[in-house]
């Protein structure tokens, strides 16, 4: 603005509170958006994993295919998997939340499966020798011994939705990937992009710590070790 | 409506096969980002790993930086990428592919050297061969593997992500996808997502032999695998 004399190219700073103030509600409503859909994502994975892990588990036959399908559905780039999905579900919210699912099974499913294998034989010995059931052997002994392995993986697992529901911008429900991607599109608008870009690892990185202080809480036992 | 057939007739079209906007002229352009993505990446990661997993110093940065990568949107980075000097195209999809590439090509050859047996090493360095002879003639071969892997990992996700550069006026399969999202031309879409779902499988699984066939041995596949699951299935 007191940049009279610079006519031939107007400035494209990388980053500017004015952009931040002028756009704020733009920015609440992506944000919103982006940890609405990363919640969802991750509460219905969390939903669909643990019974798959703990059948996978239980009868080993059914580790290897599983985990292969869940392999091959990772393998498959998002964007093709939105392609496939969207023209069923629409340029809807709904298609962006099965795929981001569909990644985020592989990784819960995985570590859910290591936590549960990762008992110790006597810690479960000693459950049925106590008189314990397979229910309450789940509940009581096998999970919460898996605590910080399944935590581990649902922090991985949101972390990588938090990246990953960027690309929704396809169908037009990025959260804040939508304002990254109008910045691009509005003549490389660097302030937009930028701003975007580093809420949206923020957000991660938040929602990271979060989790690793929830983990604490739950898991009092382990925290004299470490 | 029937889409996937819809989805093969596009895919039959001789029209979708021809010049800059045909089908082969994009897969090489997708191969040829991908390629060079990976290579800057190597070139970059693989001695410094080298180097670190030899002195045994710097496998805290080494999980610090594979942390951080995981949390940094693809689109993100090449939205950046393309709005600096580079402008937007295929050299910018290349640079910011690549910064995705460091993470697994860093991790695994760095853990690919610390996991050499220790007794080897002494037993190499009683011999008295000297620091540079140890990490290349002994070292790095036997972490072949775990850095076969690591570039398992790094080409499946780079070819995967390449995709992306299309939103941002990159090149490469992901163009057939967006085009068809900007003219709601659904059996184009399908299409298009055949196609890079396929080149993302056929690299998974032509590179999973390569990694095969670099990996001597039984026993050594088996810890191998032992340790890509731990690695997957990353704790903290």
């Amino acid at each position: 603005m007191h940049r009279v004399l610079a006519a031939e190219e107007p400035a494209n700073p990388w980053f500017t509170w004015d952009y931040v103030r002028d756009n704020s509600g733009d920015l609440r409503a992506a944000l919103e958006d982006h940890i609405v859909l990363t919640v969802e994502t991750i509460a219905i994975s969390v939903l669909i994993a643990f019974p798959l892990a703990v059948l996978a588990h239980r009868y080993r036959r059914l580790a290897g295919p599983v985990l292969g399908l869940t392999g091959v559905l990772y393998t498959i780039p998002s964007l093709a998997l939105f392609a496939f999905i969207a023209p069923y579900t629409g340029l809807t919210q709904r298609t962006v939340l099965i795929g981001l699912v569909m990644y985020a099974l592989l990784i819960l499913v995985r570590n859910i499966l290591a936590g549960l294998e990762g008992v110790p034989p006597d810690v479960r010995e000693a459950a049925q020798g106590m008189g314990y059931g397979r229910g309450r052997m789940l509940w009581r002994v096998e999970v919460p011994v898996a605590l910080p392995a399944i935590m581990a993986g649902v922090r991985v697992a949101t972390v990588s939705t938090v990246a990953l529901v960027t690309v929704g911008v396809i169908v037009g429900y990025g959260g804040l990937g939508g304002l990254i991607l109008r910045g691009f599109q509005n003549n490389f608008y660097r302030a937009e992009i930028v701003t975007a870009s580093v809420l949206t690892v923020a957000l991660g990185l938040t929602l990271d710590l979060l989790l690793a202080g929830t983990t604490r809480l739950l898991t009092p036992w382990a925290r004299k070790r470490t | 409506m029937n889409l996937i057939g819809d989805a093969i007739v596009w895919l039959n079209d001789p029209l979708n096969w021809q010049g800059k906007q045909g089908v082969p002229y994009l897969t090489y352009e997708h191969l040829y980002i991908s390629f060079f993505a990976v290579l800057i990446a190597a070139v970059l990661s693989v001695p410094t790993a080298l180097l670190l997993g030899h002195t045994g110093r710097g496998g805290g940065l080494t999980v610090v930086v594979s942390n951080v990568s995981r949390a940094i949107p693809t689109l993100a980075l090449l939205t950046i990428f393309a709005a600096t000097a580079i402008g937007f195209g295929n050299r910018a999809t290349i640079i910011a592919l690549a910064v995705f590439a460091v993470p697994p090509l860093l991790t695994n050859t760095y853990v690919g050297i610390r996991q050499v047996d220790p007794d080897v090493v002494e037993a190499a360095r009683g011999m008295g061969l000297s620091g540079r002879s140890v990490l290349l003639r002994v070292e790095l071969p036997l972490a072949v593997p775990l850095i076969a892997a690591g570039f398992r990992t790094a080409a499946v996700q780079v070819v995967a992500t390449a995709t992306l550069a299309a939103l941002v006026g990159g090149g490469g399969l992901g163009r057939i996808i967006t085009d068809g999202f900007g003219q709601q031309d659904r059996p184009q879409i399908v299409a298009g997502g055949f196609l890079v779902a396929l080149l993302a499988l056929l690299t998974e699984g032509s590179l999973a032999i390569v990694q095969r066939l670099v990996t001597p041995g039984r026993e050594l596949k088996r810890s191998q695998r032992a340790v890509r699951r731990e690695s997957d299935a990353v704790v903290v």
